[in-house]
């Protein structure tokens, strides 16, 4: 044995250099790929500091005003200049016809979306299924403005006439009295488009929700005798109902930050209006399109004020929406 | 000797041919109920109408689950109905929104839409002249400029969360979620205060592309992060396995298996940005005639052409818009089909 190794004269070869430091075109990719991974994070750092940085004037004269004023009024001298001391920006008035339009629109939307996503998870055929999926999910990327326009030339007669009946019979609840008839281009209509608009998002969230019930439990559920129904009322709704939550606050988010549709059925008003009823409201978003067209430097400033309100709104719903869905996701309760 | 018998199988959870009848009249007797209910009390209206049927044939269907089954089933069968109605509401908007469109997108179609612009034309001229070439093109540049920039970004961030899980992943997957929530118009707004105010100074087509790649980039990395999920890990280790580098592996192996996917991923982000209108009408300036210099000049797009033709309020402005509409739709559906195609064939291979 070692005869034969002493024999052999041809020279070894080198040895092959084991190493754990990844290659040069490895750090290089991984450099890339980190770079664009953090792209988001710049993005929305960039977003949140260059709209801070153009309201941040107005933020600063108008201070808390800005948040919980409802006038907006600019002051002009004879000579067109504009008086800082009496220009007022207040965005509490739009501020309130968000959060209304928005919550309109979930409280419409979030029994509708629950009931479609346990129909799609617990009673419908397959096939059925697959094509109520894709019809959902479609709908989910429709344009905002096909909804606006088609809110606006359909929809709108309808909750007119459902307004009416509200305000009939339910007129003694404070939300739904008002005392000029006016029914058209109302908060209500709005909500309704919204909530047409976010029956997808919340139906889909809520679809993946349940389909994750353990499988398990249903059967337990089954073999201890139960029907359908007291199956999802023992098992699915109890597992997935904090997803439907942030499902819901999802669509929340969404109905929030809608510009186009809310502008085309909404007639916008800059007053605080808790009269869901009545046509007169606005949401942020809106109002900045509106009042863009034709504002002066300083306006555009308070605007720009007004989408970073915005933008910090809707982050802060959509990552609590998040955090509650991812939670869900991961518990098995 | 035995003769062996093949059992015909059996469902017994399948609705028998007589409950198929029970269910079946009862919503006959239940809509002759409701109309004879409408026409004989002052209830009037398609909400009457639907109303009373929804609550008749839920007092008939709970009676006679009642009578044969018992309460529990009788609550069964009612929680049914009302699941059943619950997705009804839910696909009805849909079905409206494609009948209109069609409805009234018709009557604004004509082949010169294609091939005419609106330099010459107002919104409020007959139907039969200017069209829609200029929104077309701008809208193909502008998506183009927008994928351009956001496809590399998507992809990337898609591929830091699934190939190199990095201690950021799940900061950056949180933010990419929270990204998408982004509100179109302030994603517009930031562009304005970012761009146009200190540097171009004026609208482009390219500014308006930016606007749209912001909105764009978390559909493309939320898409492409599940495609790359779907690749199995036996293909990574393989492509190791045989010498190759991190970065041999994912261009050779990882992404060439997850293409089809990514393609997916690319159409469903056209798909979300293609009607997209709060931004374009902040920062684009909306043309009239056709402009293929996303650099500089104001340039049209489809949801600009329907906007402002919306908003002049004519009667031919308005056929003029769903016809934008029903062209942007067209568009729309087509996307998503394909794209659905794609990731049906995926999943079936």
């Amino acid at each position: 044995m070692s005869q034969i190794l002493e024999q052999s004269t041809a020279p070894l070869p080198e040895k092959r250099q084991l190493t754990t430091v990844p290659r040069f075109s490895d750090r290089v990719f991984r450099g890339v790929v980190t770079g664009g991974g953090l792209s988001s994070l710049v993005i929305l750092g960039l977003i949140f500091s260059f709209l801070a940085y153009q309201g941040f004037s107005v933020l600063r004269s108008q201070g808390l005003h800005f948040i919980t004023g409802s006038t907006w009024a600019i002051a002009q001298d004879d000579a067109g200049n504009i008086i800082a001391s009496q220009t007022k920006f207040g965005i509490a008035a739009m501020l309130i016809g968000t959060i209304l339009c928005s919550i309109i629109a979930v409280v419409i939307a979030v029994p509708i979306s629950v009931l479609s996503a346990l129909f799609l998870n617990f009673y419908a055929p397959p096939t059925l299924k697959k094509i109520m999926v894709a019809v959902i999910d479609l709908m989910a990327a429709f344009p905002s403005i096909l909804f606006g326009l088609w809110g606006f030339f359909v929809l709108m007669p309808s909750v007119e006439y459902w307004a009416k009946l509200l305000h009939k019979y339910f007129g003694f609840i404070p939300f739904f009295k008002m005392e000029v008839p006016v029914f058209t281009r109302s908060p209500f209509v709005a909500g309704v488009v919204l909530a047409v608009m976010i029956i997808p998002i919340i139906t889909s969230v809520s679809r993946e929700i349940f389909s994750q019930t353990p499988l398990d439990r249903i059967q337990a559920a089954y073999a201890l005798g139960a029907n359908r129904w007291g199956m999802i009322k023992a098992v699915a709704l109890p597992y997935g109902r904090s997803g439907v939550v942030g499902g819901a606050m999802l669509g929340l988010g969404r109905a929030m930050g809608e510009t186009v549709a809310v502008y085309t059925v909404l007639n916008i008003v800059y007053q605080v209006n808790w009269h869901v009823l009545l046509g007169a409201g606005g949401n942020v978003a809106s109002m900045i399109l509106l009042k863009f067209g034709d504002a002066g430097p300083d306006e555009i400033k308070a605007l720009m004020a007004a989408g970073l309100v915005l933008f910090l709104l809707t982050l802060i719903v959509n990552s609590m929406a998040n955090f509650i869905v991812k939670r869900t996701g991961k518990s098995g309760r | 000797m035995t003769i062996i018998s093949t059992i015909k199988p059996q469902k017994p959870w399948l609705a028998t041919p007589k409950q198929r009848l029970a269910t079946g009249s009862t919503i006959l007797v239940a809509t002759l109920a409701t109309y004879v209910l409408v026409a004989i009390t002052p209830l009037k209206g398609k909400l009457a109408y639907f109303g009373c049927f929804l609550i008749i044939f839920i007092v008939m269907d709970f009676t006679i689950h009642f009578a044969s089954r018992g309460l529990s089933a009788a609550k069964d069968a009612t929680a049914r109905a009302i699941v059943t109605f619950g997705v009804g509401l839910a696909v009805l908007p849909m079905v409206s929104i494609l009948v209109t469109v069609f409805n009234r997108g018709r009557r604004g179609l004509h082949w010169g839409l294609f091939t005419h612009d609106m330099k010459m034309n107002s919104v409020s001229d007959p139907i039969n002249q200017g069209g829609l070439l200029h929104a077309l093109t701008g809208t193909v540049i502008l998506v183009v400029i927008a994928l351009v920039i956001s496809l590399p970004i998507g992809v990337l961030t898609a591929l830091y969360l699934t190939e190199i899980k990095g201690r950021f992943a799940n900061p950056i997957r949180f933010l990419v979620q929270a990204m998408s929530g982004v509100p179109s118009i302030v994603a517009g707004l930031f562009i304005l205060s970012a761009i146009v105010y200190p540097l171009t100074k004026s609208y482009s087509g390219l500014v308006g592309s930016l606007a749209l790649s912001i909105l764009m980039i978390p559909t493309i990395a939320r898409t492409s992060e599940e495609v790359l999920l779907l690749i199995p890990n036996d293909l990574r280790e393989a492509g190791v396995a045989l010498g190759g580098t991190q970065w041999r592996t994912v261009a050779m192996v990882v992404v060439p298996a997850a293409k089809t996917g990514l393609v997916t991923a690319v159409i469903l982000g056209i798909a979300r940005i293609a009607g997209e209108t709060a931004p374009i009408v902040l920062l684009t300036g909306g043309g009239e005639s056709v402009n293929g210099n996303p650099f500089s000049g104001p340039m049209g797009s489809l949801p600009f052409y329907i906007w402002k033709a919306f908003s002049v309020g004519s009667e031919e402005s308005i056929t003029r818009a769903w016809a934008g509409i029903f062209v942007l739709l067209g568009i729309v559906l087509v996307l998503f089909v394909s794209a659905r195609f794609l990731s049906e064939r995926k999943t079936s291979r």
